[in-house]
């Protein structure tokens, strides 16, 4: 369990003072000036020693991610974008950043950008967020007149931060569509390559990270890359934001040491499975989009991206859904479907076409109205989808319905036998029409 | 260079190809849908997928990925693309499923079907069973204008209308709305397109979202004869495909040429086809007491044999249209000169452009393909978007790469679909552009190859000759006449807007010694001292003012110049006959016969013929060979066809000098009404929806309305 000494973000639940005097108080904008004067590539160097994987899904490393910007301008500017438009289904992680520790983010925008020669950045804000976005904004607005960003400021590196209000599209926290929407164009996702490094926002040297990437950056630089690649195992160190959901007694977002057993993280933070842990059905152990895990697969397995990837699963934003055994599945999963479909942007085939049929497939399933041959062919139809689209939302979309299938392929069979043996309960449908 | 290997097959491909263009290149063939060669890449449809090795281990869209992205091997070997590996067949497959999905089955009714993209493509590439039994989607159908018809349930999302419109066409009108499998393509709150390429969508689309409205259910693609030929709505000499069931033209489709219309067509060239088919005239008729009756040719022929007995060249005049071809008016040109007839124009509308100063001083010397390559463009007394819309298309592509300078000079400021800068209205503005002075002087002093675009708004007026000489003038005096740094470029160049006019004025259809100008024929007729007045096709004078004239109408359509013809010899339209066309650069192309003309009506240039031995001059051709191998004699450079021969730079350095006297007020651009410009288009009800279409969008425009 991660000791409170070590945990970054110490106003999590907004016990404290939001402000800038809070946020300084607990250590923020300390010390800041003096790893702006250490130059780039001191910076980028530290954050790769870290280790620190990026917290948006993918878990690459967010060192290296930074080092892919030019070191030296062409005549374009650099951006450093942030992808505060969290949507995916569970996941809350960033939210509570902004509500609560938003200087976390500010700081850590300052010490990104410098890293990659960015003068701006720009913060896509959910369109949901209504809140979160004015608490960044106050955030933002005391750290100018506290003459710590903008034109001039006490850290020599002009740095405007700006916060854009998206208008609640799950797509556009693709960051390609993240680009296109900043633009003021329509949230599609662009082709890669060329990547935003290259040509991103306005064509010009672009990063995008996540808000709890850039969020921990100044209190890695601080406390040294190696505190922070001390916690943890190899490959998935530090700590992270764990967002619980679903039927356990607490939900809650905790800030875990990474590699926490799933059982320690639902003890320790949750009150344990609603109903104890024979009650257990699965769990999405990483947001909507992976692959869910059945009860017996998961009960101690060390939370982080490697070991979740080794089980065809994935940590993903570490929003971890639980499912108790009052869970219909494949309703659940059948939502998911639907969700996918809802915010499928229709740019490419197989995404715009295949997210639909699954949806209507797996509705079927749910009452059992199908055949155990549609399964295979649904799982066929799934991997269509992966790995053909333009951005991950096909994958996305595919991964849910793969770990239904893999896991609880008998429970679909079973509801096809139960719905074949009596398909009209009801007794509505009757002979009539034959005759 | 870039070197890779597409199924084993080792090639050199230039480094800003793309995958597909190498896979091209090495023999193998993509399936593709939204990718086009003139199109910006979108890459959504992902029928294009190939395997990478190296890369990613799932496919990649060739279409999107560029040679350059792909890395070579760990010892240095060059990177390899798979075509046809079970990964790519797999992915094709998946995606032609998804697009079949929700795709109707309705193929036997679609007019698409048998040149069908989808269809195509799904026999090579896809599955022959159906997994799919939900309910297929169905979209409501959009009204996007009178030409186009659409079947949204049959739509693919290929986006290819939607950036063609954007790219091409420069209207931001057609879109994709919603989202998911929601997303439909449409114009906004479903209004009528307002291109003149609109029509081009229609080849665009893979499917039959989006086909002819004029076309629908009219005919299937097997069933059509394809004739190659040209076009004569405008000067541009647009490639076209003229396809026929029987002696009917069903449609027109546009061919690739490059240097002309690269593969774009205008909506005139694609939709006048009903004209070819009402108003025609297709048997003789001669007035008696003052109506036109049917005649017999030989009936027609003494009429008019009749009136010119005895009669003195002097008091005949002859004025050829706007869709004659070049052997016509060379045959009625040498009638002409048997009969000592001098009052000959084939400048109906008035033009000051003659063939006196040299080729160069009237044709569009750069060359269309040019256009790409100028960085300075001075637009005067045109609106290329309306006379030329296959050309102006050029001019927004260059536009859209970048770096050009557009001054407009003209009464109006009309919308070109790219940016320009309003220069002023007529000859005083060209006078201060002259100068040097203001922003775009400047500009064009440091244009590296500047151009100036002259419409016949600026050379039909009264002064046209001194403002022809006034804008050569300026070519001259801004290095775009053969400067020292880049002798082979000519940037004065002269719009046209009637196809026959360049090869009018090559065969030298223009006045003799003595002889009068349209308008001088006109006013005589009037006067009363012209007894006999020739029309080859000629509709756009005000034939009311011929007096008491005989007129003689040869051409196709019940017109104007029917209308006041006492006698009338029907003729073939352009897609009724091979004649040669020479177009607004000097390019001489031949039209092929697709159809036969209705009735009894006769080629023109055997009209003249048969004419001209009633007359007692009798022409000494018996076949259009035999008047080639005549023509031919006389002027070399036509019988080089899709050639263009260029003209010297000194012809435009001599008009510059010959100076003039200009008058006040703005040049006023020819073309009014872009859909009815001729008597075919005149004819054709098509035609008269799309115009009228256009003036209450024009009248929307303006506030005017409700």
């Amino acid at each position: 369990m991660l000791a409170d000494k070590d945990r970054i973000f110490t106003n999590l639940y907004g016990l404290h003072d939001v402000g800038l005097k809070g946020a300084m108080s607990r250590g923020q904008w300390n010390g800041t000036k003096g790893f702006i004067d250490k130059g780039r590539d001191w910076i980028v160097e530290q954050i790769k020693a870290s280790g620190l994987r990026g917290r948006g899904g993918a878990g690459f490393p967010t060192g290296l991610k930074w080092s892919f910007m030019p070191k030296q301008s062409d005549g374009r500017p650099h951006y450093l974008v942030v992808n505060a438009d969290e949507s995916e289904p569970g996941t809350c992680k960033d939210r509570e950043i902004m509500r609560h520790d938003p200087h976390t983010l500010v700081e850590g925008c300052l010490i990104a950008g410098f890293a990659m020669g960015a003068h701006a950045a720009y913060i896509y804000v959910r369109g949901e967020f209504i809140r979160e976005r004015e608490a960044l904004q106050r955030a933002i607005d005391e750290a100018y007149d506290a003459k710590l960003l903008g034109k001039n400021n006490i850290h020599g590196w002009d740095f405007d931060v700006y916060v854009h209000h998206g208008a609640g599209a799950y797509i556009c926290g693709e960051e390609t569509a993240l680009l296109e929407s900043l633009e003021g164009k329509k949230g599609q996702p662009r082709l890669k390559p060329p990547f935003p490094a290259n040509v991103g926002l306005y064509g010009c040297p672009t990063t995008v990270n996540n808000v709890e990437s850039i969020a921990v950056a100044p209190e890695i630089l601080r406390r040294g890359a190696a505190w922070f690649a001390g916690i943890g195992r190899p490959n998935n160190v530090g700590t992270k934001l764990f967002c619980i959901s679903g039927h356990v007694e607490r939900p809650c977002t905790v800030e875990e040491a990474m590699g926490i057993p799933f059982r320690e993280l639902i003890e320790k933070h949750c009150g344990g499975v609603r109903g104890g842990w024979d009650n257990l059905l699965a769990v999405i152990p990483g947001g909507s989009s992976v692959p869910c895990l059945p009860a017996d697969m998961c009960r101690d397995l060390p939370m982080d991206f490697d070991t979740l990837r080794n089980v065809k699963s994935g940590l993903g934003t570490a929003a971890v859904i639980v499912m108790d055994k009052s869970t219909d599945i494949i309703r659940a999963i059948a939502r998911l479907a639907y969700f996918y479909k809802h915010e499928s942007c229709g740019q490419c085939t197989p995404c715009r076409e295949g997210t639909g049929w699954m949806w209507r497939v797996l509705t079927r399933m749910a009452e059992g109205r199908a055949q155990k041959s549609e399964i295979d062919m649904l799982l066929n139809v799934s991997y269509q989808i992966e790995g053909h689209t333009i951005c991950a939302l096909g994958d996305a979309a595919a991964w849910p319905v793969q770990g239904l299938i893999r896991h609880f392929r008998h429970v679909i069979e079973d509801r096809i036998d139960s719905y074949s043996a009596n398909p009209d309960p009801e007794g509505a449908v009757t002979m009539q029409a034959a005759e | 260079m870039a070197k890779l290997l597409v199924d084993g097959i080792e090639v050199d491909v230039p480094d800003h190809y793309t995958l597909l263009q190498a896979c091209e290149e090495a023999g193998a063939e993509i399936p593709r849908f939204c990718y086009h060669e003139r199109l910006s890449i979108a890459g959504n449809c992902r029928m294009c997928l190939v395997e990478v090795k190296g890369g990613p281990p799932k496919p990649q869209a060739s279409c999107a990925m560029g040679v350059r992205d792909l890395r070579p091997g760990p010892n240095g070997e060059p990177p390899e693309v798979m075509t046809r590996s079970p990964m790519v067949k797999k992915a094709r497959e998946g995606v032609m499923e998804f697009l079949l999905i929700n795709h109707p089955l309705d193929c036997p009714i679609c007019d698409q079907g048998g040149e069908c993209d989808l269809q195509d493509q799904a026999m090579a590439y896809g599955v022959d069973k159906n997994r799919f039994h939900e309910n297929k989607r169905a979209v409501e159908d959009k009204y996007i204008g009178p030409l186009v018809r659409t079947r949204m349930t049959r739509c693919i999302h290929c986006t290819r209308c939607v950036r063609f419109t954007t790219e091409v066409a420069g209207i931001s009108e057609l879109g994709l709305i919603g989202r998911g499998e929601d997303a439909e393509i449409t114009t906004y709150l479903e209004r009528a397109m307002s291109s003149e390429l609109q029509g081009n969508v229609i080849d665009l689309c893979p499917v039959g979202a989006l086909t002819s409205r004029p076309y629908q259910d009219q005919a299937r693609p097997w069933e059509l004869s394809k004739t190659e030929s040209v076009d004569v709505m405008d000067a541009v000499g647009s490639n076209i495909r003229v396809d026929t069931r029987g002696r009917e033209v069903m449609r027109i489709m546009p061919r690739v040429h490059e240097d002309v219309n690269e593969e774009w067509i205008s909506d005139k060239t694609r939709f006048v086809w009903d004209g070819l088919r009402s108003q025609r005239l297709d048997r003789p008729y001669v007035r008696k007491g003052g109506k036109l009756q049917a005649a017999t040719w030989n009936d027609a022929f003494d009429a008019i044999a009749a009136k010119m007995k005895g009669l003195a060249g002097s008091r005949v005049g002859m004025i050829a249209g706007d869709l004659s071809g070049v052997e016509e008016m060379f045959a009625l040109k040498d009638l002409a000169e048997r009969l000592e007839i001098a009052s000959v124009d084939c400048r109906q509308d008035g033009s000051a452009l003659d063939r006196k100063s040299g080729r160069g001083s009237y044709i569009f010397n750069s060359g269309i393909a040019g256009i790409e390559e100028a960085d300075a463009i001075l637009i005067v007394g045109a609106n290329p978007r309306l006379e030329a819309s296959v050309l102006n298309a050029r001019i927004r592509k260059r536009w859209l790469l970048g770096d050009l300078v557009v001054g407009y000079v003209g009464a109006d400021q009309p919308d070109l679909t790219y940016e320009y800068e309003y220069l002023g209205a007529g000859p005083d503005s060209l006078a201060e552009i002259a100068g040097g002075e203001g922003s775009f002087g400047k500009a064009l002093k440091k244009a590296r190859r500047p151009m100036i675009i002259v419409g016949q708004g600026a050379t039909t007026r009264p002064d046209g000759a001194a403002v022809l000489a006034q804008c050569a003038d300026i070519a001259v005096k801004f290095g775009m006449v053969a400067p020292e740094s880049d002798p082979d470029w000519i940037g004065f160049n002269i719009l046209h807007n009637a196809a026959a006019r360049v090869g009018g004025l090559d065969v030298g259809f223009l006045p003799g010694e003595g002889g009068l100008a349209t308008a001088g024929i006109v006013e005589a007729a009037g006067k009363g001292d012209l007894d006999v007045v020739f029309l080859l096709g000629a509709d756009e004078i005000d034939t009311n003012a011929l007096g008491n004239a005989f007129v003689v109408y040869i051409g196709t359509h019940g017109d104007r110049g029917a209308h006041r013809a006492d006698v009338i010899l029907p003729g073939a339209a352009y897609t009724e006959k091979s004649v040669t066309y020479v177009n607004t650069e000097g390019r001489p192309q031949m039209t092929a016969r697709a159809a036969f003309p209705p009735g009894e009506a006769r080629e023109d240039w055997a009209i003249i013929r048969a004419l001209s031995g009633h007359l007692g001059a009798r022409l000494p051709y018996d076949s259009i060979a035999a008047l080639r191998a005549t023509l031919y004699a006389d002027m070399p450079h036509l019988a080089a066809l899709d050639r263009r021969v260029p003209s010297a730079a000194t012809d435009v350095m001599a008009l510059a000098k010959k100076g003039g006297r200009t008058q006040k007020g703005g040049f006023v651009p020819v073309v009014g009404d872009f859909y009815l410009t001729n008597p075919i288009a005149r004819a054709s009800k098509v035609m008269a929806e799309a115009s009228a279409l256009a003036v209450q969008l024009a009248k929307e425009a303006t506030g005017t309305h409700g």
